[in-house]
């Protein structure tokens, strides 16, 4: 290989940072932005650096633009890493853009300037990716430069002078390979040495009119040929693959078949770990009921608490599998193709390519597709997008619909045992979400949201292979984010709805369901969802979804469990006596079309400025999901007798 | 593929020529972009400054957009936006490269 890991020569670091004056101590921890274009490898580089200590929320209230992590350092000082959003210059035209521009400016108010600049560009594309070296530069902050994919360039044949780019530049410069793992030490160099520094010399090499991109595009040429940079050869792989998958035929038929192996699979593969975790909830469920003493908390604790979280933790498989995929897809640089795929299509209904990314990862979750909307420049085209988002079947739902079909369809094989018939009912409900919130986009921008066809404009990355490390820190973070929903959320309305259905007692002793608080209120909704098909169980179960879909499952659960009907017979044999064939289609069409996710509705309003668009997503996602259902019920019982 | 909006494929061309008229691996030198400021700068931002080679690479299946090799990397464009960059043939090599 091209020896990097030999620091002496390749890196060009700061000659001693303890001669510089100590850096006065703050209030605050040290803040190191990390930096660069889109797929340089920003946040390959950060869980390298960051490990387990990243911190990623995607709840309303938490800053959510910008990960933050405290890096791993030998010394004791504490260092915090921010991981921003690719940027092609310091000239803002997205959303996503703006917040790195903002951050590095020091123009947000929620967010602290950063002490110091990490910049990691593709070594493999230097001449290109230099070019934002001068507006980085040019603020003035200590700044490490990491030319990335160093494995990558050394294979496909590729120089570069380390030292005397360093040297222009008169900051320290690495070869690194984040994803392998090589040339780490530099960065930690620099990040002990930067609560030393204060200021960074300015470049040796004089920095070009920042306005002027042509200018700024000679600059890095000249800066390359200064370096001796040798571009390396042409990722041959990536043109024989593209050949594949953007094929005038084959493309899109292996877009479907990966499509469709995603739902087999999360359906099949998940099953024994899910009847697994079933297992182990319900006889540790019997195993505490045997060991603790009868009184009201441990019905609280059995029937209230673990009938209603562990109902829904059994589920976190299922998940993650869903997010294994989605992770590789997003890794292996096929969703660029997938969105490329998409572009006409969504053209057709008043979108765009870009926002295929988005509404894929609202399959994951609808929090961080709001989110991910911010990659559209065009306004209207965005929050079209984001009206839509969350009618993409996110994994919350996951838990809704398996708990159903699984209690609904025979497990029959369909088109010649390529696919079972519980994998395609759930398949249809992925589709009738994408069809219903193409067609409600549609119709949104070609009235209230009309505007000029935008420009299309997307970089491909080459593939690459995605790392086992990356994946199973998404894996964590993700299973993180479920748990903690389960410890808060669902166990908060597991402990409310224990004691709305325990209360009023009747003569000293708890009420039967029907007489509780809960059971009231269940039975005042019945009359506006009876002619859904759904009683007044089911209608409880409504009502504390609107905090998160899945936690109708675990208020079942519960409902179950304090009737006794549970743990014997489970949760699917329990939801037959209360729904009839044509009342489960309808309960899952009502939740593939309804806004039940106070999270969503947050982040909504904060992306939006105002309650104006969450309210009309709200009502319009109930209405549509009150009539589908209404309709779903009829037919069904129309077509099942 | 023949596309529909093929000018007359005469020896001289009285019309421009833009990116979207080149067969693909017919490399060319870029002119100039006659588009909105801010795309134009983005496009110049990812490479297509005039003066610079450009390869037409690429489809997407059904006549969605094209991916283009420049700069040392590959962007994809709408039809309709690399209708709007204008081109000369490159003097130099008129060969087509495929592959």
């Amino acid at each position: 290989m091209n020896g990097c890991h030999s620091p002496g020569p390749k890196t060009g670091l700061l000659p001693n940072p303890s001669i510089l004056p100590p850096r006065p101590v703050n209030d605050r921890p040290i803040i190191v932005a990390i930096v660069g274009p889109p797929n340089s490898g920003k946040s390959t580089l950060f869980n390298r650096l960051t490990g387990l200590r990243q911190k990623v929320a995607n709840f309303p209230g938490v800053t959510v633009e910008h990960r933050m992590g405290k890096a791993k350092l030998k010394s004791h000082h504490e260092v915090f890493l921010v991981d921003l959003p690719g940027i092609y210059s310091l000239h803002p035209r997205a959303e996503d853009e703006q917040v790195t521009h903002d951050v590095l400016k020091g123009e947000r108010g929620d967010f602290p300037k950063p002490d110091s600049v990490i910049l990691i560009l593709d070594a493999t594309n230097l001449g290109r990716n230099l070019v934002l070296a001068a507006p980085v530069l040019s603020l003035g902050m200590p700044t490490l430069i990491l030319l990335n994919m160093a494995d990558d360039l050394a294979v496909r044949g590729g120089k570069v002078d380390v030292a005397a780019l360093s040297n222009e530049l008169n900051c320290p410069v690495a070869l690194i390979s984040a994803s392998k793992g090589m040339g780490i030490d530099s960065i930690q160099q620099f990040l002990e040495g930067t609560a030393a520094r204060l200021n960074a010399p300015p470049p040796k090499i004089e920095l070009p009119v920042l306005q002027d991109v042509p200018k700024c595009r000679q600059w890095a040429h000249k800066l390359g040929v200064r370096a001796s940079y040798k571009a390396p050869a042409p990722p041959l792989w990536t043109r024989r693959l593209d050949a594949v998958f953007l094929h005038p035929v084959a493309g899109p038929l292996i877009f479907a078949a990966v499509v469709i192996a995603v739902f087999q699979s999360i359906f099949s593969w998940a099953k024994p770990l899910m009847d697994g975790m079933q297992d182990l909830v319900s006889t540790s469920g019997v195993w505490m009921s045997h060991v603790l003493p009868d009184s009201p908390w441990r019905s609280l604790l059995i029937d209230g608490v673990w009938s209603g979280v562990g109902s829904v933790v059994v589920f976190l498989p299922q998940i993650l599998l869903l997010f294994l995929f989605i992770g590789i897809l997003e890794d292996s640089g096929y969703l660029a193709r997938a969105a490329l795929i998409a572009d006409r299509t969504m053209a057709r209904f008043g979108l765009q390519g870009k926002s295929f990314i988005p509404l894929l990862s609202a399959y994951a979750c609808a929090v961080p597709a709001v989110m991910a909307t911010r990659v559209i420049e065009n306004k209207r085209d965005r929050i079209a997008t984001i009206m839509i988002a969350p009618l993409m079947t996110c994994s919350a739902r996951l838990p809704v619909y398996t708990l159903l079909i699984a209690a609904f369809v025979p497990n029959l094989p369909i088109l010649g045992g390529f696919l079972s018939l519980p994998a395609a009912t759930m398949l249809s409900l992925y589709v009738l979400g994408f069809v219903t919130a193409i067609l409600i986009a549609r119709l949104l921008k070609s009235t209230i949201l009309k505007s000029k066809s935008s420009s299309f404009v997307l970089e491909m990355p080459p593939y690459r292979w995605p790392t086992l490390r990356s994946l199973s820190l998404r894996l964590i973070d993700r299973a993180k984010v479920f748990l903690h929903r389960a410890g808060t959320v669902i166990l908060l309305v597991a402990i409310v709805l224990w004691v709305l259905a325990h209360l009023p007692l009747e003569h000293g002793q708890t009420p039967p369901i029907e007489h509780s608080f809960a059971g009231t209120v269940g039975k005042a909704i019945e009359p506006a969802i009876k002619p859904l098909g759904f009683n007044w169980k089911i209608g409880i179960g409504l009502i504390t979804s609107l905090a998160a879909r899945e936690v109708i499952v675990g208020t079942l659960g519960t409902i179950y469990g304090i009737e006794g009907k549970e743990p014997s017979t489970g949760l699917q044999a329990a939801v037959h006596q209360d729904l009839s064939t044509a009342g489960a289609v309808a309960l899952l069409i009502f939740f593939a079309f309804a806004m039940q996710c106070f999270s969503t509705l947050a982040v909504v309003k904060r992306e939006t400025g105002g309650w104006r668009w969450p309210v009309f997503q709200f009502s319009y996602m109930l209405a549509l999901a009150y009539s589908g259902s209404w309709l779903a019920f009829h037919l069904a019982n129309y077509f099942l007798h | 593929m023949a596309s529909r909006k093929r000018t007359s494929k005469g020896a001289s061309h009285p019309t421009p020529l833009t990116l979207a008229d080149l067969p693909t691996g017919q490399r060319c030198i870029l002119d100039r972009l006659d588009l909105p400021e801010d795309t134009a700068r983005r496009l110049m931002e990812l490479g297509f400054l005039p003066g610079n080679e450009i390869v037409p690479g690429r489809r997407a299946p059904g006549g969605g957009p094209r991916v283009f090799r420049v700069d040392g990397s590959e962007v994809a464009l709408r039809r309709e936006t690399a209708s709007r960059l204008y081109i000369r043939r490159d003097p130099e090599s008129d060969l087509v490269v495929l592959s």
